[in-house]
């Protein structure tokens, strides 16, 4: 009975993103007559969505540290043009291109972060006028423009995983990946385990560990056959794997640093965590420079795919990320979210996107669409804040890279999800 | 009851979870006097005026309350306002960008045809600003007007509305002398006028001069009702209702072994965060010595907590003068982080403003003020996070059933156990515990003072700052009393009783 229980009963957060998720897809999937999970279809969409998750990234620990950032799309237009010139002009190679954009990016985060954290000007305002500001020069620098980049410097935005070893019929590395991927996870659910039983606290049933394992090999080996089995030439996107190895890095700086640890206490307490010793000023600047850094990368990658910088890159791409980041579970009021979860909501809405065009929707529906199903999601969050129970894709998530402690559930609500052994522990003793 | 009788509560009670703020609690007030009401911080004077005033509606306390002969039910602050009583908080409730005559009719704008009357607002505001003897241009805005004024301002704000009853809580604690005084005077004035006034004041040499009668409130029983002119009322007798409660064993037995001077503070000014050329530190000086616990005394506003969050780190105001000494060498801690590596802690009285982060659970929190200590190269090591919050949750009896558990969920005791294991894992040298009872139960309370004992124990220094006196001289073995920022006063354990802290504590005048 507890069991069921475990497995149906609530929502978390969680729960309603990755069941959104997969529903979309299903439904998709079905009204495109099978077109939506088709090699080509999911290369695609992580080609044109890389860009948009990997700002997300960023956008995510600037609004847990309670701020937000209205300019990434600007800035990711002018380091895309700064570089485009610098690489045209100076004859430099696409590499140390990609090192001259990161610290163009570092130095305008440097200058967004001085700002929102020495001088104490919301970073609304801030990234506002930054928004004005790097959309203007990269016009001005580009003479509005298009400016080519050179087919080495493509790679970044449109390659793939080469074809290497022995011919399988699928693409080797590709497959690799997700057999790693599959590996890891097995690794991780059987470590946490472990350190759950050596530190003597309640350990979720097996089946559920087992089921949970079993559901998630499956779907990432059904992915990795859908990418190694494209059309010839094209496999894992590289903005994929670049996405890819953001998201470890960043999930992990979130969860196990010290400067992660900061991120969230000055977002959830600012002045408690400044008397208990953390330097605010210098964790605003850092997520600030941080997302300055990533949006210059995103810019790159989008040239990349392009093949060229135009003045027009990047509109609007501020709102898909902080879209994404709210429909990913953070507040508003800061101190909630993860890196995970925004990386979720930014695939809801890039599946949302990639269904609606599929089935010929227009434009004009798909906004409208998306502007519903951001409120509805937010909505839904809001009325079910009160019922933090852990749901079978709670206890499916609940260690894979989301901070792994009671998810507070966002909009400054102070109710927290129980983890699951308290909740059996306290309906024992009731 | 009788004709005169302008307010009666009678038997008033009221719960919040767990404590009784107020327990059978009676008043009467009459037409044309000055009620004061005395009682130590938290004794629920501020409870009962919220009671009266609709804040807590009918049916959130038990008790009757008579108005005028009649009993009244109000269920909000704007029904309390319809009889005529109309209370003015400590922290003014005025717009600063409004000017003086929109404040004053602010909610209660005169219209015709829809459009706001300015003459009669102007008009209007001119003869009640003459009433509380104020002279400004009406379209000036407040903020633009010193505190004494603003003051004022409530006042005719609360004559527009005809007042019977005027509640004024703390009217004088930010004003300076002639403020004081003026606004005392006005307040004999609108006696004259029958007018009633029930004042809440710590500054009992303005009670004893102004006020009729005086009612006692002490731990949330009303206690007496003195008359002024019948009972031969003075100040030390008004202490001794306050205070005259006996120290029982609530502190657990304890032996302190005191140490040599390792912590000194010379010459502490410090100004206002705001306000240039105020000060709310004037040339403190103070020492800790190992194994000792010092109280700091005040009432509340003295400038404790100012003091205290200035040394740490100068986490408060603005630095103007001072040296601190550790270990007889100068040390100059110019941010939190210096301020705890050189071995300070500070638990701060406002718990979940200033000490927590109520999305966080109790292991990292636990944690957080000494991360470094469990941090491997960038990595913090979850095993050990969890190990150090399990032993302070096992030490210190934190009641929960996991240290996973959110720190929201917890009661106050054991939140306040949680931020003290906090600042226990930075290894202090010094402990500065602001109100580390506050809002917290007997029970706990009682582990709170044996967990302290026990830090002194330890050769470490702690410093208590508290408004409860029994508590403090139950737990110190030395006390400072702080009025308007300035040490009054050193006390010896051996030689404190309440009386002689409150004397320090309120009668600067008198023990200068």
């Amino acid at each position: 009975m507890n069991s069921l229980k475990q497995m149906f009963g609530g929502n978390t957060r969680q729960f309603g993103m990755i069941f959104a998720l997969i529903a979309l897809i299903l439904f998709f999937q079905w009204q495109t007559g099978g077109n939506t999970l088709t090699p080509t279809n999911v290369i695609n969409l992580f080609n044109g969505n890389a860009y948009i998750l990997i700002l997300a990234i960023g956008m995510v620990l600037v609004i847990i540290a309670g701020h937000i950032d209205l300019s990434v799309g600007s800035v990711a237009a002018f380091s895309g043009v700064v570089v485009a010139i610098v690489i045209r002009d100076w004859g430099i190679p696409w590499y140390l291109g990609i090192v001259v954009g990161l610290l163009l990016g570092a130095l305008i985060g440097a200058w967004q972060g001085f700002w929102v954290a020495y001088v104490g000007i919301p970073a609304f305002i801030v990234t506002l006028a930054g928004m004005l500001l790097f959309r203007g020069a990269n016009q001005y620098v580009g003479e509005s423009n298009t400016i080519p980049v050179p087919q080495a410097f493509q790679y970044i935005g449109a390659g793939y995983l080469p074809e290497v070893g022995p011919v399988t019929g699928y693409n080797n590395l590709t497959v690799l990946l997700g057999l790693l991927a599959v590996a890891f996870f097995v690794y991780q659910e059987f470590r946490s385990r472990r350190k759950a039983a050596q530190l003597g606290s309640q350990l979720p049933p097996l089946w559920v560990s087992v089921a949970k394992l079993v559901l998630l090999s499956a779907a990432i080996l059904y992915v990795t056959s859908l990418f190694a089995t494209g059309r010839p030439g094209t496999s894992f996107p590289i903005p994929g794997l670049i996405l890819a190895v953001l998201v470890i890095i960043f999930a992990f700086v979130s969860n196990k640093t010290v400067l992660g640890r900061h991120v969230y206490a000055v977002g959830g307490n600012r002045h408690a965590a400044e008397l208990s010793g953390v330097q605010s000023k210098r964790v605003n600047f850092m997520v600030m420079m941080n997302m300055s850094i990533l949006a210059s990368l995103a810019g790159m990658i989008f040239v990349g795919r392009s093949t060229a910088s135009g003045p027009f890159d990047g509109v609007g791409w501020e709102l898909d990320a902080i879209a994404a980041v709210f429909i990913g579970g953070a507040a508003v009021t800061g101190g909630v979210g993860t890196v995970i979860g925004s990386v979720i909501g930014g695939l809801v809405m890039a599946v949302l996107n990639n269904g609606l065009q599929l089935m010929g929707i227009g434009a004009d529906m798909t906004q409208i669409i998306k502007g519903l199903v951001l409120l509805i999601a937010v909505a839904f969050d809001v009325y079910n804040k009160s019922q933090g129970k852990p749901s079978i894709t709670g206890l499916l998530t609940r260690n894979f890279g989301s901070r792994s402690k009671p998810d507070p559930t966002p909009y400054g609500s102070s109710q927290t999800e129980q983890p699951v052994g308290t909740k059996e522990k306290i309906s024992h003793d009731v | 009851m009788n004709n005169h009788t302008i307010l009666e509560m009678r038997s008033i009670t009221k719960e919040f979870p767990g404590v009784k703020a107020l327990a059978d609690v009676s008043i009467e007030v009459q037409a044309g006097e000055i009620h004061a009401i005395c009682g130590e911080n938290g004794a629920g004077k501020s409870t009962l005026m919220k009671v009266l005033s609709g804040l807590y509606p009918y049916g959130d306390y038990s008790g009757q309350i008579f108005f005028q002969g009649k009993e009244v039910q109000f269920k909000d602050i704007r029904s309390s306002e319809a009889a005529g009583i109309v209370i003015i908080h400590q922290e003014l409730a005025l717009i600063p960008e409004l000017s003086i005559a929109e404040n004053i009719f602010l909610g209660n704008e005169p219209t015709r045809f829809g459009v706001i009357d300015w003459d009669y607002v102007n008009r209007t505001t001119l003869e009640l600003m003459a009433r509380v003897g104020l002279s400004e241009d009406p379209v000036t805005k407040v903020k633009d007007i010193g505190v004494g004024k603003q003051q004022l301002v409530e006042i005719a704000k609360a004559l527009n509305k005809s007042v019977k009853l005027l509640i004024l809580d703390e009217p004088t604690a930010a004003l300076n002398e002639s403020d004081s005084q003026h606004l005392l005077d006005l307040m004999a004035g609108l006696r004259s006028k029958g007018i009633s006034c029930i004042m809440i004041s710590h500054k009992l040499n303005e009670i004893e001069q102004i006020a009729d009668s005086i009612t006692i409130i002490r731990d949330g029983r009303s206690i007496e009702t003195l008359h002024v002119a019948n009972d031969g009322v003075d100040e030390d007798r008004i202490i001794r209702g306050m205070v005259g409660r006996s120290l029982e064993s609530r502190f657990p037995d304890h032996t302190p072994t005191i140490g040599e001077t390792f912590f000194e503070v010379r010459n502490w000014t410090v100004g206002h965060p705001n306000i240039p050329d105020r000060l709310v530190c004037k040339n403190s000086n103070f020492h800790v010595r190992r194994g000792e616990i010092v109280g700091f005394a005040g009432l509340m506003g003295a400038g404790r907590t100012e003091l205290a969050r200035s040394v740490f780190g100068r986490s408060y105001g603005t630095f103007k003068s001072g040296q601190i000494l550790i270990d007889g060498r100068e040390v100059t801690l110019r941010t939190v982080p210096q301020a705890i590596n050189a071995g300070l802690a500070y638990v701060t009285e406002d718990r979940k403003s200033l000490g927590l982060n109520l999305l966080d659970d109790i292991k990292s929190t636990t944690v957080s003020a000494n991360l470094r200590k469990i941090t491997h190269g960038l990595v913090v090591d979850d095993d050990e996070e969890y190990r150090v919050a399990e032993e302070y949750r096992t030490s210190l009896r934190t009641k929960t059933p996991s240290v996973n558990e959110g720190v929201s969920k917890l009661s106050g005791g054991n939140q306040q156990k949680v931020v003290l294991a906090k600042w226990m894992f930075t290894d202090p040298e010094l402990l500065i515990l602001d109100e580390p009872t506050r809002g917290i139960d007997v029970g706990a309370k009682y582990e709170i003072y044996g967990i302290i004992q026990k830090l002194a124990d330890q050769g470490k220094g702690v410093i208590v700052i508290s408004s409860e006196l029994p508590e403090l001289l139950g737990l110190s073995d030395r006390i400072y009393t702080i009025f308007e920022g300035s040490i009054t006063g050193e006390v010896a354990r051996e030689d404190a009783s309440q009386e002689a802290l409150m004397k320090l504590m309120t009668a600067s005048r008198k023990s200068a």
